[in-house]
């Protein structure tokens, strides 16, 4: 009888940040034990204490050099908590909205046509040479074009409502610090109706690869969940900056909505466990089993009533057919869902470019001092949860984060776990291509791993070693 | 020609190549076009297509000289990620691209501080940054020199 065999991929490629992927097979080559564990450790929790509240939206900014503006938002809105605003002038507001909507189409641009796109232009098992940009440059080189210039644009849009591409200073508490000038506007309304043209083509991209390999897609890391997002607290609209907490189970039936995202602590307990620095955080009310959920890109497309711009719209109606309203549980259906938010981000750029509020010179307000405040906001991979409290010197004393990929933990698990067995087990050899499967299901949640590790001196690490028949020979724990 | 600095300024001596390429900013050479970045991202490729020369100022860690200065070529790596383009990369995004391939130097300037995040350079990388900071003024000026006596 063969012995048991351990498979690692380390690192997986081509998703932010380091993470390691462990598969345990038994003696007859089958898969026990699929797992995704997060090795890096970025403590930002506990180093953000002490700091003044005045800083914090620029600081935790360098929690990533991909998404930094999501964390920017979420923690200017958590500020604003605090400095007693609770609407801010339309003018910051919709600063706020054009940079948030500029990142989410980048950082949507990045990782569909750079990161995703070699999977699904020549497939999960091609050769490793063949499973990168250049190669689709190289059969598509106007598509390569197109996704330079769209990344450009998004974020040149950030600069110019942020100051600066990455790691900006636009949103202060209760506030903004600078409005759009027209020079500005006229430059990105130049080329809008271009930048919706190309959406369209990639929404259009997504969905015919979705549709036409249906059979894959369906099967792949699929499974049912629940899903949660922020809904626009009117009617339930897809809104990326501002809303309402909904969570929706598999078959669409409600678990909680229109809940202030000021009381997320009160719905979702964040579960440890040994293996990964990253939480499994789970809805209250249904249990660590039950009560697991999904957020990003298909989880929004899911929870949303509706898109409030037309051609986004009409694209969520398409995808909802496929399963006829009720939510899609395919894990790769969240590129189809990731350019249908590029296209609406785009719409919402050209409406607040034609918005003469944008050159509003009342840019901040302020109001009665609070002690604790919290921000939620959508970023590019799904909900995000800043919360915070400051004492009487306006330092942090307190500072808890739920990043994207925090929350889909349990799904990516999930999904390691489904694509392992479906295309792992039984089989004598293993290729690359078929660990690229395990990267791709990965993939398809686009994991920000550098964001997603948590507290110094709350995640305990466990380290056992087991000898070769299966007895524990050492173990050690470590509060780092 | 086009310089590009990059690095995180709030990693310590990773602040190098912003460093440097801010100073040079400042010094408004003429003929010379700055951009500062946290990292080389796709995009650059377009940047430097418009360019016949450019050059990649960055940190560079268990360098034994003060600085280095080199010629490089365009090349994929094997794993490309968002978060690690090189400045090979971006050459090669270049050529592919835009079909262009300008002339290109890395310089990488020596640092030893990267662990804590901090904003400012170490007492040693600042000096690094100073000789470097002489070196390519002086290269520079030959530079425009030879493309002068090229034009003549």
């Amino acid at each position: 009888m063969s012995e048991s065999r351990l498979i690692e991929i380390s690192p997986v490629t081509r998703v932010e940040g380091h993470g390691k992927v462990t598969i345990h097979l038994n003696a007859d080559n089958e898969v026990d034990e699929a797992r995704l564990h997060i090795v890096e450790f970025r403590g930002f929790e506990r180093f953000i204490r002490g700091r003044l509240m005045w800083e914090v939206p620029v600081i935790v900014q360098r929690l990533c050099g991909i998404c930094p503006v999501s964390h920017h938002l979420a923690a200017a809105k958590a500020m604003d908590m605090i400095a007693g605003v609770d609407q801010l002038t339309p003018t910051a507001e919709k600063m706020r909205r054009l940079m948030h909507y500029g990142q989410v189409m980048q950082s949507h641009v990045l990782h569909f046509f750079h990161l995703a796109a070699p999977d699904l232009l020549f497939g999960f098992g091609a050769p490793a040479e063949k499973r990168n940009i250049f190669e689709v440059i190289k059969e598509q080189p106007e598509l390569g074009k197109r996704a330079v210039l769209m990344r450009k644009y998004g974020q040149e849009i950030i600069e110019a409502t942020a100051g600066k591409k990455i790691h900006g200073t636009g949103a202060i508490p209760g506030g903004i610090n600078r409005n759009l000038s027209t020079e500005r506007r006229d430059h990105f309304l130049a080329s809008i109706d271009e930048m919706i043209a190309w959406a369209q083509d990639a929404v259009k991209l997504a969905r015919d690869y979705t549709l036409e390999h249906e059979d894959l897609v369906s099967e792949f890391g699929s499974f049912p969940s629940n899903y949660m997002s922020l809904v626009r607290e009117s009617d339930g609209a897809l809104d990326l900056y501002h809303g309402t907490l909904r969570a929706l189970s598999s078959t669409g039936d409600t678990i909680f909505d229109q809940v202030p995202y000021t009381r997320y602590h009160e719905l979702i307990v964040e579960d440890v466990r040994s293996w990964s620095y990253m939480k499994f955080p789970f809805i209250k009310t249904l249990g660590p089993d039950a009560g697991w959920y999904r957020v990003g890109p298909l989880a929004r497309m899911n929870t949303a009533s509706f898109i409030d711009t037309p051609l986004a719209n009409a694209a969520l109606a398409d995808l909802k057919a496929v399963t006829c309203g009720t939510p899609n549980n395919s894990t790769l259906a969240n590129h189809w869902a990731r350019m249908i938010e590029v296209l609406h981000c785009v719409e919402k750029i050209r409406e607040l470019l034609n918005d003469p509020d944008l050159q509003g010179s009342d840019l901040v307000v302020t109001g009665d001092r609070r002690e604790e405040g919290i921000g939620v906001i959508e970023a590019p991979r799904g909900n995000l949860i800043h919360h915070y409290k400051v004492d009487e010197h306006d330092q942090v004393t307190y500072c808890n984060l739920i990043v994207s990929t925090t929350h889909n933990n349990e799904g990516m698990n999930r999904a390691v776990k489904d694509v392992a067995v479906k295309h792992l087990s039984g089989r004598e050899k293993i290729t690359e291509g078929m660990l690229n499967h395990v990267e791709v299901a990965i993939r398809a949640y686009d994991p920000c791993l550098s964001c997603a590790t948590h507290a110094l001196g709350q995640m305990p690490l466990q380290v056992e070693l087991f000898g070769a028949d299966g007895t524990l020979v050492d173990s050690q724990t470590q509060c780092v | 020609m086009l310089l590009i600095g990059y690095g995180n300024p709030g990693r310590g001596d990773d602040g190098l190549g912003p460093a440097f390429s801010e100073g040079m900013a400042a010094r408004a050479l003429p003929g010379l076009e700055v951009d500062t970045d946290y990292q080389l991202v796709a995009e650059h490729a377009l940047a430097v297509s418009g360019h016949d020369l450019v050059i990649f100022a960055d940190a560079e860690m268990g360098g034994e000289e003060a600085f280095s200065f080199r010629e490089i070529a365009p090349g994929a790596p094997d794993v490309l990620g968002s978060h690690s383009l090189v400045p090979e990369t971006v050459l090669a995004l270049a050529e592919t691209l835009y079909g262009a391939c300008p002339k290109a130097f890395v310089l990488g300037i020596s640092g030893y501080e990267y662990g804590e995040v901090k904003e400012g350079l170490s007492e040693k990388a600042g000096a690094n940054l100073a000789a470097a900071e002489a070196f390519f003024l002086d290269w520079l000026a030959g530079e425009i020199s030879s493309r002068h006596a090229a034009h003549a």
